[in-house]
């Protein structure tokens, strides 16, 4: 079974350390790859070179420690977590960790991704061996001085002592520690030795988020600096004909309106200015080929799951033969609409062009990849390109693409400016980049009252599941196993939004177990629990799950909401799932006001491993989950002709305060190597809704969003 | 162009724009005051939220011309030290995911506690469905008005 291996990571590749002009002492580190072989740590605090390393830390000659932070903060608090990483192994207190963002607008350097869940997991081991390398050096300078043996030596919150009881702080040998060559093999502590790890760590960006100071993108100016709002095809498939910009040049304070492919940028000395700009435009659109629509999707997507054209992501032993032997076939389909990710910031972005360089700044989830594209795109050397990141106002996934960016590139080549594209809320949900419609078709076959075959085939726009999904749960419980999928092309632009895939996928399974339960009148929980007895002590290297982790949720969770027991008008629903190396269960309560079913609660057990920053973790939870209620409960984009129906929050529909469950968080005590959070609580919570609506109201809900489908029952899909 | 007298956070300023420009966009352009948040436009999603004479509004839907009369108050005139107790029971509950919208949500919950000191979890959770929190740290954000209104009382 795949559980959590990592390379290992030689400590030589990856730190150097130099002394500090000002005192102290600097370690310079690279997360996820080895820095060049040359580089070295710069004797100046000022000089910070992300280039080489992308991640420092500083030990002052107080003792005190920075840790300059690089990662890109969409929200799910690795600047908190992955630092306390460092610190535990550095044996410092938190209380003198101060963490700092790697400094905005002084040095061209790319960082690392946000996305997948998995800023905790590969940083697990890198940067506790950075600290405890840290440690070693301090601990070897210390012992050279006391002229004892390095390993009678110990340390607790940054103090050093010997068997002597001689003292030491860090701050005092951090000069003489400097100077030492980097150790090879250090240990890392036991985790019930952990002092940091596993307590409660507020969120290290907290009084300037409370204060309103600058941190995101849209907070971002430059002196000189032009805001640009964009004209885009009303329609995907709609081309420009040609436009008229008199009015618009007729504002005062527009600079100047570009043409860029199909779209118009006009260029103001203030966002107010520009957006009226942009309303003023004339534009004439064309089409050359058929605008798509909603409607006509379903048709598409229902004919792909009718069809032969399937692509076989997986299959095990012979699903045709159990179907044809079955006593009974159940056959259930799930339907889902486009959803954009309505980050509450807007998608924006600076770019100054010039002949020298190119430099952007802005909320970007893939620095590097978007950089090379618009190194592409500019037909500039890579080396000419640098990408800056702030803080991003959410993600989802949205800021994985870098279209923004390189719109931001393109005006400003343009115009001879440096400028910042600004997008309107209708721009950004009329120029998503949604998550597609999907359609699964899940088939049972049953045998002697057991689930003999198991056959799910997935119709999507544009895109299919990725390679890991077809062996998660059912794979490897049923002996007759089929992952089918198929896709329709459109011009309507899709991508992933948190939890690619699963956060419908999961909704399907669990709602379909639940149903083949009560068909075959077995324990819905008994059903689950003996499926994962099958996959228990399994060869087969494919599987992603562990059956043991996944079964030990499934019973916290049966008894940590008093599962069966509900209070008389309370009806619970049941889900859980793995996705993102996490697995976890979940039961929702719903009640009854005015015959319409309200969420009241969620009980949460995950299995996460070690638990970094339990206060960190549980928000995670609590969002991913009530994330996960929402947008099964109210999300739904469509389109007509080409264009969304939907363009602002006054028709689009997220779940507001009145609505949200409570959410309960239990966590799996564990020593395994933690795992992420960003987003496997979302996927299973829009079952265990269905599910409890089902049990409340007896209507089985086979299309998201619930608020249109709950009200009649609809025919077994 | 004409120019406004506003009085903002206590203090004066005079800005010179269309009559129309909303208030969300003289704060965040003209004055550099970016705590104030945009999110779209159209007065539903509370992040552009500011006091106007004490009362929570939508900056975004205001114009620079109606509050040349009015005390506005924007997250910087909060606390300049997040000392305020709404900040402090923020900051206590560790609301915060992205962050972005978590300004409006401050400002409709201090304005909000004013007019009523001992709110009931179900008055809280309406007072609040103004503001959307796309992380849903909603939880959390009823967690803190109540230990706000605790810490006020």
């Amino acid at each position: 079974m795949k559980n959590n291996i990592l390379p290992s990571v030689s400590r030589r590749s990856f730190i150097r350390t130099s002394a500090l002009a000002g005192g102290g002492m600097l370690i310079g580190f690279n997360l996820f790859q080895a820095c060049k072989p040359e580089a070295a740590p710069p004797v100046d605090i000022a000089q910070l070179n992300f280039n080489d390393f992308n991640a420092f830390i500083k030990i002052a000659d107080n003792g005190m420690v920075t840790i300059f932070s690089p990662n890109p903060e969409i929200g799910q608090g690795v600047k908190t977590s992955m630092p306390m990483l460092i610190a535990e192994e550095l044996d410092v207190s938190w209380d003198n960790v101060h963490v700092v963002q790697g400094a905005l607008d002084t040095k061209n350097f790319t960082r690392q991704v946000a996305g997948g869940s998995q800023s905790l997991r590969h940083g697990w081991e890198p940067l506790r061996q950075t600290g405890a390398t840290a440690r070693q050096m301090l601990i070897n300078a210390a012992a050279t001085k006391w002229g004892v043996d390095a390993s009678t030596c110990k340390t607790e919150n940054g103090v050093i002592s010997n068997a002597n009881g001689d003292k030491l702080g860090y701050g005092d040998v951090v000069k003489e520690a400097a100077a030492l060559e980097v150790p090879e093999n250090v240990s890392l502590k036991d985790p019930k030795d952990f002092k940091i790890i596993g307590k409660d760590a507020s969120n290290v960006d907290i009084d300037e988020i409370i204060t309103g100071k600058p941190l995101f993108g849209l907070d971002y100016k430059e002196e000189g600096m032009m805001y640009a709002v964009v004209l885009r095809p009303p329609s995907f498939g709609k081309k420009l004909a040609d436009f008229d910009a008199t009015e618009t040049k007729a504002i005062a304070g527009v600079h100047d309106v570009v043409k860029f492919g199909d779209k118009v940028a006009v260029l103001a000395k203030d966002t107010w200015t520009a957006m009226k700009g942009k309303k003023a435009l004339k534009a004439n659109w064309t089409s050359d080929s058929k605008l798509e629509s909603t409607e006509e999707h379903d048709k598409i997507l229902t004919g792909l799951l009718n069809g032969k054209e399937f692509n076989t992501l997986r299959e095990d032993g012979d699903v045709k033969k159990a179907f044809t032997a079955a006593d009974q076939v159940i056959e259930r389909t799930y339907e889902s609409p486009f959803l954009p990710h309505n980050c509450m910031e807007p998608m924006n972005f600076f770019a100054d062009v010039t002949a020298e360089k190119v430099r952007l700044v802005g909320p970007i989830q893939t620095p590097a990849g978007t950089a090379r594209r618009v190194a592409e795109l500019l037909e500039r050397k890579p080396e000419d390109v640098s990408v800056e990141m702030t803080r991003m106002g959410g993600g989802f996934g949205r800021r994985l693409y870098g279209d923004f960016a390189l719109e931001a590139a393109e005006i400003s080549k343009l115009a001879q400016k440096p400028i910042k594209v600004v997008y309107s809320r209708e721009d950004d949900m009329g120029a998503g980049i949604y998550r597609p419609a999907i359609k699964y078709r899940i088939s049972a076959s049953i045998k002697d009252g057991k689930i003999t075959g198991y056959h799910l085939k997935e119709a999507s726009i544009n895109s299919n599941m990725y390679g890991l999904i077809p062996n998660f749960f059912p794979a490897g419980a049923v002996e007759n196993y089929k992952v089918d999928v198929a896709s329709y092309d459109s011009k309507i632009t899709t991508g992933a939004w948190r939890a690619p895939y699963t956060n419908f996928l999961s909704f399907a399974e669990q709602s379909f177990f639940d149903e083949v339960a009560e068909i075959l009148e077995i324990d819905r929980i008994k059903l689950r629990l003996d499926l994962l007895q099958k996959v228990k002590g399994t060869t087969d290297e494919r599987i992603q799950y562990s059956p043991e982790r996944l079964e030990n949720v499934i019973k916290v969770a049966v008894d940590k909401s008093g599962w069966g027991k509900a209070k008389e008008g309370v009806y619970q629903g049941f889900s859980a799932y793995y996705c993102h190396n996490t697995h976890v269960a979940e039961v929702a309560e719903v009640v009854l006001e005015n015959d319409n079913p309200v969420v009241k609660k969620v009980i949460c057990v995950v299995d996460c491993g070690i638990v970094v920053n339990p206060l960190g973790a549980k928000n995670q939870i609590e969002g991913g989950v009530i994330d996960g209620v929402g947008h099964a409960m109210y999300g739904d984009f469509s389109f007509k002709d080409g264009e969304p129906q939907d363009k602002n929050f006054n028709t689009y529909r997220l779940i507001r305060m009145n609505e949200t469950p409570v959410v309960e968080t239990h966590f799996i005590e564990s020593d395994i190597a933690p795992t992420g959070l960003g987003e496997p609580t979302l996927p299973p919570a829009g079952a265990a809704v269905a599910n409890a609506i089902k049990a409340a109201k007896g209507i089985r809900l086979y299309k998201q969003p619930f608020i249109k489908h709950m009200k009649t029952k609809v025919p077994l899909g | 162009m004409p120019v406004y007298n506003l009085k903002i956070n206590g203090q004066s300023h005079a800005i010179e724009a269309d009559q129309d420009t909303p208030l969300l966009w003289v704060l965040r352009d003209h004055l550099d005051m970016v705590g104030t948040k945009f999110g779209c436009g159209v007065g539903q999603c509370g992040a552009c939220t500011v006091h106007i004479d004490g009362s929570a509004t939508r900056s975004c839907l205001l114009q620079v011309s109606m509050v040349e009369n009015s005390e506005i108050t924007t997250i910087e005139g909060v606390s300049e030290d997040a000392s305020h107790p709404v900040q402090q029971a923020w900051k206590e509950i560790d609301v915060p995911q992205c962050g972005y919208c978590q300004a409006g949500q401050i400002m409709s919950a201090t304005a909000f506690l004013k007019e009523n000191a001992n709110p009931s979890k179900s008055e809280i959770r309406d007072a609040m469905s103004g503001n959307i929190c796309r992380c849903a740290s909603y939880n959390r954000i009823e967690k803190a008005v109540e230990l706000a209104a605790s810490k006020m009382s």
